[in-house]
């Protein structure tokens, strides 16, 4: 099967994308924003991955060695850490939401309040 | 609108999404195979520059501008959170109490730290060699300070972190990674060009701006942590009181 890999990296995208349409609490919904985003590591990986290549690191295996794509490493890696930070600001948000609604529910944040 | 009926739209915006991505996928080229211009590109100009870690290149020499960006994105979310985890004006603050810990546990954690510490360095340091940099390393560096409250506890934490330098760090990271650029111009060549000498591969000493990039993104990443990681602790631990 050579697309398994990339319907994997569909199937975990949609299934965060569910998570996060159906959830009910704010906490949760930054996990299900997570998992939606980290589908695009397994799209980058699979996309950048070469039969027989080994990391593209040359300090240890010689030039002219078959070694993976290198460019969807770097963009994967660019990945996580705007990842990591955006999911610490976007609970950042979460912490003041339930300190003025008293709620993390989105249900119950119908509307706006000053 | 219902939860019943936006269960239903949802639904069709999945499946439609699904058939799209699955017509998608079936037309790309084939997992594994020989195919990779970008990639083989990359590699060919790394190794010119004397870069034996291509992922370092991509990130700090061909794609450095890119780089900055994210960095600036890292530095917006670190700033919006320190906004955002502020204390405020009905809130109090309160000194958390020493926990007593197993002494074992204590000793493990205090000798655990100087090797993550030097882990960390190491990592950051040769980047432009062995899979890492400045992204990975930093955070190695950040994680060896809280060792401390893992292992012993929140006061142990607080006695060696003062966040206001961490504070300063974080910009210091982001100014040095512009300013690396800026040497660029002034050599006459683009914004973060590779201007300086190449080096010898596989030595400390090679590819030229690449290990100083690096060095500014580890101190952002390891600063910007350590940040993150007090604002939020002292949410949980210190703050309390406010509005309902």
């Amino acid at each position: 099967m050579t697309v398994l890999p990339y319907l994997v990296a569909a199937w975990i995208f949609l299934v965060g994308v569910y998570g996060l349409a159906t959830s009910r609490d704010l906490v949760h919904a930054v996990g299900c924003l997570a998992v939606a985003q980290s589908s695009t590591y397994v799209l980058l990986l699979s996309v950048g991955y070469r039969h027989g290549g080994t990391a593209p690191v040359f300090s240890d295996v010689k030039p002219g060695v078959t070694v993976v794509d290198p460019v969807v490493q770097a963009l994967a890696l660019t990945d996580v850490v705007v990842g990591a930070t955006v999911t610490a600001l976007l609970l950042a948000l979460v912490v003041q939401t339930a300190k003025r609604f008293g709620t993390t529910d989105p249900d119950e944040l119908f509307a706006l309040r000053g | 609108m219902s939860r019943r009926a936006r269960l239903c739209v949802l639904a069709a915006g999945l499946l439609a999404t699904a058939a799209l991505l699955v017509a998608a996928v079936l037309r790309v080229p084939s997992f594994g195979g020989p195919w990779h211009p970008y990639g083989d590109r990359a590699v060919e100009a790394a190794l010119r520059r004397n870069t034996a870690n291509t992922v370092s290149a991509v990130n700090f020499d061909q794609r450095a501008f890119d780089t900055l960006g994210e960095e600036s994105i890292l530095f917006a979310s670190v700033l919006g959170t320190v906004v955002l985890l502020r204390r405020t004006e009905d809130e109090r603050t309160s000194e958390p109490r020493p926990v007593s810990v197993p002494a074992t546990m204590r000793r493990y954690g205090i000798a655990a730290l100087p090797v993550t510490l030097l882990v960390g360095l190491y990592v950051i340091a040769h980047g432009q060699l062995s899979p890492g940099g400045g992204f990975q390393g930093g955070v190695v560096v950040a994680t060896a300070f809280h060792l401390l409250y893992v292992a012993i506890d929140y006061p142990a934490l607080k006695r060696v972190r003062a966040v206001g330098l961490y504070e300063i760090g974080d910009a210091l990271g982001e100014a040095a990674y512009v300013l690396t650029g800026v040497g660029g111009l002034l050599a006459g060549a683009a914004y973060l060009a590779n201007v300086l000498p190449y080096g010898t591969f596989n030595t400390l000493a090679s590819g030229g701006t690449v290990p100083l990039l690096n060095a500014a993104v580890g101190v952002e990443v390891a600063s910007a942590v350590v940040v993150l990681l007090a604002r939020f602790l002292s949410q949980a631990l210190e703050i309390e009181g406010g509005r309902e």
